[in-house]
């Protein structure tokens, strides 16, 4: 068994062990943690299989800002351990229905490819690196799915805000532009009062 | 394949170290330091005051928006990448059909960008 070997069977190992950790974890924030751990393996996998770019993605796009929203939304459900775990018979069959049809489909693939008597592999790169191959055809010949992405990116921007955006009313501010913009004219006054006397507002 | 990986080696003895010594401190600390807990050692600390709750309370959902601004963001960088790597190895029509792509591309963020801007979902209030 050869190191590639080695290396997989350990990386895919930890990914479904940290896998199962995520679902059957007691603490919703150690779920997480085991998310990341399983982000990471199949971020070891991608560059396996020579994908570095993917792999380089799904560290900083995952594990470094995924799982940060992740996290905040654990924090925001308020978690209560005890009703938690209350669901789990409720929403069992329909849990055992994905996860059959996920079965079957994955056993598919795995016969159809040992059918074939064909081994996975990374397509032949002829010395081109995994980021530049991806370069030189998603600006060009993916150019809709390209703008695609640009126009779901900003559609997620502007639905974020309009749904999670409340101002509360009467909050000061500072206004840089405005303190800036003081000029002696305007911030100062100059008056001579009469003594005994004081000054009117 | 197994050349390009040998450059991952010191991305492992790196991972491998801190391991070694994450596990070496939780380890140390659990073999030699003293634990004799009592209730009062492991509650809660609030200064002055027993504690009113745990920490499990709502956050704010501003810290939610922050999230998801800086993951779209995130994203839009990650376009960037492979197209800085390749744009100069283009022939020369794909090239500068790539370039205004791109443009294009971070035009429609720019306005999304200045809609959250306008709208102050930048500001923290």
């Amino acid at each position: 068994m050869d190191l590639l070997a080695i290396a997989f069977y350990l990386l895919a190992l930890v990914a479904c062990v940290s896998a199962f950790m995520v679902v059957i974890a007691r603490n919703p924030v150690h779920s997480v943690l085991f998310l990341i751990l399983t982000f990471f393996s199949s971020a070891g996998l991608f560059v396996l299989l020579g994908a570095e770019f993917l792999a380089m993605l799904l560290v900083v796009v995952y594990v470094g800002a995924v799982a940060v929203l992740f996290l905040f939304v654990v924090m925001m459900l308020d978690v209560d351990f005890g009703s938690l775990r209350q669901g789990f018979v409720r929403y069992l069959p329909a849990g055992g229905v994905v996860a059959l049809v996920l079965v079957v489909e994955m056993s598919l693939v795995a016969a159809a490819i040992a059918g074939k008597n064909a081994t996975l592999r990374a397509p032949s790169t002829n010395g081109v690196s995994n980021v530049e191959q991806i370069g030189r055809v998603l600006y060009t010949d993916y150019f809709y799915f390209f703008q695609a992405a640009g126009m779901v990116l900003l559609v997620a921007m502007i639905g974020a805000i309009v749904l999670t955006l409340r101002h509360k009313p009467g909050v000061k501010r500072q206004d840089i532009a405005a303190q800036t913009a003081r000029t002696e004219a305007s911030g100062l006054r100059l008056t001579k009062p009469a003594t005994g006397q004081g000054i009117s507002e | 394949m197994a050349a390009f990986l040998l450059q991952y080696l010191p991305i492992v003895i790196m991972l491998a170290i801190a391991g070694v010594i994450a596990l070496a401190l939780m380890g140390a600390a659990w073999l030699f330091a003293p634990s004799r807990p009592d209730p009062e050692k492991i509650s809660a600390y609030e200064c002055g005051f027993n504690a009113f709750d745990d920490a499990r309370m709502k956050f704010d959902v501003r810290f939610y928006l922050v999230s998801i601004l800086f993951i779209i963001f995130d994203l839009e960088v990650a376009f960037l990448f492979p197209w800085a790597v390749s744009l100069m190895h283009l022939p020369h029509p794909a090239q500068v059909f790539a370039f205004w792509s791109m443009m294009g591309f971070l035009g429609v963020l720019t306005v999304g960008f200045i809609y959250e801007w306008k709208k102050g979902a930048l500001e923290w209030e």
